[in-house]
């Protein structure tokens, strides 16, 4: 693995890789010492054009705990401004030695175009409403261990998922849909028409704008956040229609399967597209999201970076 | 312009209807080649074909404003190098093309420093704002003699301030070139063909519809007010039909397509290179399919490079952040060559209607697009139409780089061009 640009580069095999390594990893985040001397030596570039202090202090947590030097570049409004491109940019920070590059961005592709300018790998961390690999990731980290705990052979394969709200613009449903696609999942796309993405008919899925039709044949409701300037842009007519249509209500909670998962990428807006009672069932897999991506980044970094001493 | 030049003799020249024979340029104009006197120059064009000199509706030349990515000398010189004699250039430089004054600023620095005749396209509203009508008549009376008039960059959204623009123009012949796409349909985001691609990649759309819905908007309001509109760079199978049926009804409508828009589709983007980001966006084949038809049967009438040339530092950016636009001056013909004449489509005839006579009857230019015919101006390009290569960006004559044929194999045809009976280019 080379780099970590989307999600649909990885194969099956390299998921799993990820993911079992990810386990072990995450054994290291409940110990009392959290040090793991795999990146010694190594240095990670946070390299961040677009704020997400959630994102960053993953990356950073895992690269620090795996003995990785990390530092952190908030490159957000300043390059444009001054005149220096993107790849001015890049090639900058390259050219200081570091080992790798996490890259969020606003805008789409700009981690691919970074990996098309340097030869240092490069992990794609959220590019504008393209894609976040290392979400999906995470997000069948915690859903594999959910299934786990009543079937510990459980697979994603065959499990049915729903991802439900704003997909036009969520880089966490493209990435989740190639992943666990990849992974065998089945997968129901649920929304109002306006928010979905122009040429979902060829994607893999199955699409509904009926929340109430699917909920009852999923093992995982996956709810996006609904972002603010959706609200006043059209997309729906108020927040309050949303909510009717497509938040996972009290309501619609007991209308899940027994045991069926609660996604969610946070930050929350409870009340919008969640109910605090989704937000905090026990079938909430919320906090464990959290807690996977740690263990998940540890585990890319290491595929990225860790490999090559092996050879 | 200098008429002290040396008479000019082109021997053994092919013409478009197969004939061959001399050509001898005196004093700017083509006159019976057995006068040529004693101290003529003479240029061998044995096995070359002789077209009248190309005209480009629709040129980006940067001068004033943003003279590191291009200038009228430098633009001229790149127009020249691809065949041709005359480009018209967009307003939206800085300051913009909205007063007499600034469109004299183009045409006089074009008399000292071009290459080829430089035709400035005036400003439809000041400052491209889209609200008020710029000085279209001052404009129009002014030594450039403006007659076709843009805020191109932008569409005039505004379609009462598009019908008193059509109306105005009327006085003097002018003509209104619209860049035909919504606003809001097209946002601010927009920066992709709005499809598959668009949609899996995460771009900003630019749905097709965006295009289409202005050019049927003012296609109707041209026949409201009897004016010509020129609909710019069409992109799309539905504006083509919107087309039809409007040219069909006999409203005065002309329309031009790029030769990037003839061969390049949406797949191009898939990589993200900002090399391809357009605007309009290059769309999915069906598209090409239905301008190249269109071209074919006249529903098109020109060929328009929308050459856009841009420092490299503006172009360098995420795919969404960059800038819109490439170059094309200097690969127009052969690409048209390639799509057009290579594929057996149209025959040499037409190709000189599209990129020569048509454009320059749309720009009001008698003195461009003329048949080489004793007392016709002496604008020629000389080609060898076999001729191929590899397109190398780092080879241009242009200031810019942003060349989306670089790595390509095309027709490279372009010998030697002439403007007003002088050489304007010579493949050395
Ligand atoms: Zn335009």
């Amino acid at each position: 693995m080379r780099n970590l640009l989307s999600a649909a580069d990885l194969s099956a095999e390299e998921v799993f890789s990820i993911l079992d390594l990810a386990e072990e990893m995450s054994e290291v985040q409940a110990r009392p010492i959290k040090k793991l001397p795999a990146l010694r030596g190594r240095t990670v570039v946070n390299l961040f054009f677009e704020d997400s202090t959630r994102t960053r202090s993953s990356f950073e947590l895992a690269g620090k705990w795996l003995s990785a030097d990390v530092i952190n570049v908030s490159a957000k409004g300043s390059s444009v401004s001054k005149g220096e491109s993107l790849r001015d940019t890049v090639l900058t920070i390259a050219a200081m030695g570091v080992d790798a590059m996490v890259i969020r961005h606003s805008a789409s592709g700009a981690p691919a175009q970074a990996a098309a300018w340097t030869q240092i790998p490069v992990l794609n961390a959220g590019d504008g409403t393209h894609e976040h690999p290392t979400q999906a990731l995470l997000d069948a980290f915690a859903i594999r261990r959910h299934l786990r705990r009543s079937d510990p052979e459980a697979e994603i394969a065959g499990k049915k998922i729903a991802i439900v709200g704003d997909l036009t613009h969520s880089r966490v449903a493209r990435s989740g849909v190639s992943l666990l696609r990849t992974l065998g999942a089945e997968i129901v796309l649920v929304a109002p028409p306006t928010l979905m993405p122009s040429g979902v008919g060829t994607w893999p899925v199955s699409l509904s704008t009926d929340l109430d039709e699917v909920l009852g044949e999923v093992d995982v409701a996956m709810m996006l956040r609904v972002q603010r300037e959706r609200m006043s842009g059209g997309y729906f007519p108020t927040p309050r229609e949303y909510t009717v249509g497509y938040g996972l209500t009290r309501d619609r909670l007991a209308k899940l399967k027994p045991g069926a998962a609660i996604c969610h990428p946070g930050p929350m807006n409870r009340g919008l597209e969640i109910s605090a009672d989704a937000a905090d069932a026990a079938s909430s897999l919320v906090l464990e999201q959290v807690a996977a991506g740690v263990a998940v980044r540890m585990s890319v970094l290491y595929h990225l970076l860790g490999g090559e001493e092996d050879q | 312009m200098s008429t002290s030049q040396r008479p000019l003799l082109i021997t053994g020249v092919e013409f478009v209807d197969g004939s061959g024979g001399d050509l001898l340029i005196i004093d700017g104009a083509f006159v019976d080649p057995d006068r040529a006197p004693a101290d003529v120059e003479r240029v061998d064009a044995t096995g070359l074909l002789a077209l009248p000199g190309l005209v480009d509706p629709h040129t980006h030349l940067r001068e004033p404003g943003r003279e590191d990515t291009e200038t009228i000398a430098t633009g001229t010189a790149a127009a020249a190098r691809g065949g041709f004699t005359a480009v018209a250039a967009m307003a939206n430089t800085q300051p913009v093309t909205d007063t007499a004054e600034a469109a004299e600023f183009v045409h006089d620095t074009a008399i000292r420093e071009g290459a080829a005749k430089v035709q400035p396209v005036g400003a439809v509203s000041k400052g491209l704002a889209g609200e008020e009508l710029a000085e279209l008549g001052l404009m129009a009376r002014s030594r450039a003699g403006v007659r076709m008039f843009s805020d191109d960059g932008r569409c005039v959204a505004d379609p009462l301030l598009m019908r008193r623009a059509l109306e105005y123009v009327r006085a003097f012949d002018g003509v209104i070139a619209q860049h035909a796409q919504d606003p809001r349909l097209a946002g601010p985001g927009a920066c992709c063909h709005e499809g598959e691609i668009s949609g899996r990649l995460g771009l900003g759309g630019w749905p097709a519809v965006a295009e289409s819905v202005i050019v049927a908007r003012d296609v109707q309001l041209a026949e409201l007010t009897g004016s010509r509109l020129h609909v710019c760079h069409v992109s799309t199978a539905e504006s083509v039909e919107v087309l039809r049926w409007a040219k069909q009804r006999g409203i005065r409508v002309s329309a031009e397509v790029t030769p990037h828009h003839l061969l390049l589709t949406t797949d191009e983007v898939l990589g993200y290179d900002p090399t391809y980001k357009v605007n309009p966006p290059l769309r999915p084949a069906e598209d090409v399919q239905a301008l190249r038809q269109a071209l074919v049967d006249g529903t098109i009438d020109a060929v328009g490079t929308d050459h856009a040339p841009h420092a490299r530092q503006d172009k360098e950016h995420a795919f969404a952040d960059a800038a819109f636009g490439m170059l094309g001056l200097e690969t127009a013909l052969g690409v048209v060559i390639e799509t057009m004449i290579d594929s057996g489509l149209i025959d040499w005839f037409r190709l000189v209607e599209v990129m020569s006579a048509a454009p320059a009857r749309i720009l009001g230019l008698s003195d461009q697009g003329q048949p080489l015919v004793e007392g016709s101006p002496g604008n020629l390009t000389l080609i060898d139409p076999g001729a191929r290569a590899r397109v190398d960006a780092g080879d241009s004559l242009s200031l810019s780089r942003n060349n989306p044929w670089h790595g390509r194999d095309l027709p490279d045809p372009v010998q030697l061009t002439v403007w007003s009976g002088r050489i304007t280019y010579r493949r050395s």
